[in-house]
């Protein structure tokens, strides 16, 4: 078993079904997802750890939506449309909860925009503006996190991350490495190389970069960068995904 | 337009870079169109030393980091209408709450003791007591308005005071954000 479920193969003959997306009539395909759905027809619903070309984890929460019938959010990211679904994508208790999460995020951990080397090319960042967070309502947390600059190109800077797994997955599915993981629970979760050996140290890990590239905020970094000066590419991610023919 | 049908305003700077009030400089010209609309009845740059009872609009900028700023907080809400949180340190905590991570004895011990070479001792006089926690003014009083950015820029600060003398309420995360 894959640590982390691959995306569902296609199968030869693939069903029409017909759905409604914020009022909209739309037909997709049955094993397509909410989230690409709602791409498709230009309906824009917030993510955090979902991104084109790499499995779908579901664990940020911010793409939840609300689908008549279901008592239950549900993360538009891992759930496949079906026939008749009435899904609704910004509500008032949708958007009430993805500030709460924002502020959730930004309290946890220690996000000083004004100094960090992702400040203006964050999509936590991005993500308060777009959902109106503003200010945290919650208490900081001010719990000290690590800085590992022992790689000779990249650092991580735990206070910005957000535990997204998107390094784990590009990692392990793209790359092939497997560096990195993800070690304890809670607050004290955190993204560890190999064994929780310092960067520096790891043996699996090919400076390949493409962790970096894919870090959403400013933990993982290339070196040398100052405030404001980290800015990331993702984009090869659908490409190398597709000229590898999800193999 | 005489001086009693003016809208009355207060600023300080709490812990911050005054940066913020710098920012507030750089609307250049449009501080003449500001000032005969608006009167500082208290800021670091007036010259007044007590803030009066009723102010319309009360600005400050910094985070709340030690005991002056906690009155200087309390007072301003106590004396000020509306009350605008500018800036990160005044929003989010920013810089000053880099030190949250450590122990309230060694940043005492890193600035007055650790770096200093003649006569290193901890202040016992003049110097506020920091409090423990570094916090954003809104987590110690309530506050009407938050304004992000570091600094804010003048226009998005122009945009602010100009939505208000217009009687709207203003939306400053159209122009501007955390870090901005």
């Amino acid at each position: 078993m894959p640590r982390y479920p691959a995306p569902p193969n296609a199968p030869a003959k693939v069903r029409v079904v017909t759905l409604r997306i914020d009022g909209q009539d739309i037909g997709a395909r049955e094993d397509e997802s909410v989230l690409d759905v709602a791409a498709e027809h230009d309906i824009r619903i917030p993510t955090l750890c979902y991104l084109d070309g790499l499995s779908t984890w579901g664990g940020c929460r911010m793409c939840m939506v609300e689908i008549a019938g279901s008592p239950k959010l549900l993360p538009a990211c891992s759930t496949q449309v079906a026939e008749g679904m009435e899904i609704t994508t910004n509500s008032d208790k949708l958007k009430n909860y993805r500030r709460m999460i924002l502020e959730l995020l930004f309290a946890e951990r220690n996000h000083v925009c004004s100094v960090c080397v992702s400040n203006g090319h964050c999509d936590l960042q991005d993500l308060a503006v777009e959902c109106g967070m503003d200010f945290v309502r919650v208490p900081y947390r001010n719990a000290p996190y690590e800085i590992d600059s022992s790689h000779d190109l990249f650092r991580v800077d735990h206070n910005r991350c957000v535990l997204c797994t998107r390094c784990v997955r590009v990692c392990d599915e793209i790359e092939g490495a497997h560096t990195w993981d993800i070690m304890g629970r809670g607050v004290e979760c955190q993204v560890i190389t190999d064994l929780n050996t310092p960067w520096g140290e790891s043996d699996s890990c090919t400076g390949c970069g493409k962790c970096v590239q894919v870090c959403p905020t400013g933990a993982l970094v290339k070196k040398g960068t100052a405030a404001g000066e980290m800015e990331k590419r993702d984009d090869f991610l659908p490409y190398l995904t597709q000229m590898r023919g999800n193999r | 337009m005489s001086a009693s049908t003016k809208i009355t305003m207060a600023t300080a700077w709490l812990d911050g870079c005054s940066g913020c009030h710098m920012s507030f400089l750089d609307l250049d010209e449009r501080l003449i169109t500001l000032a005969e609309k608006v009167d500082i009845v208290y800021s670091p740059i007036v010259d007044t030393k007590e803030l009066p009872e009723g102010v319309d609009v009360g600005i400050l900028e910094g985070a709340v980091s030690n005991e002056e700023d906690l009155e200087k907080a309390k007072l301003f809400r106590s004396r000020c209408k509306y009350l605008i949180s500018l800036g990160d340190c005044a929003v989010t905590g920013n810089v000053p709450t880099m030190r949250n991570t450590f122990d309230l004895d060694e940043v005492y011990d890193r600035a007055f003791v650790e770096n200093v070479q003649c006569q290193p001792q901890r202040p016992t006089e003049e110097v506020p007591p920091l409090l423990e926690t570094v916090r954003p003014i809104h987590h110690v009083v309530p506050v009407d308005l938050v304004v992000q950015g570091c600094p804010p820029s003048a226009d998005t600060i122009w945009y602010v005071l100009t939505e208000l003398m217009a009687g709207r309420t203003p939306c400053p995360t159209e122009v501007t954000r955390f870090g901005a």
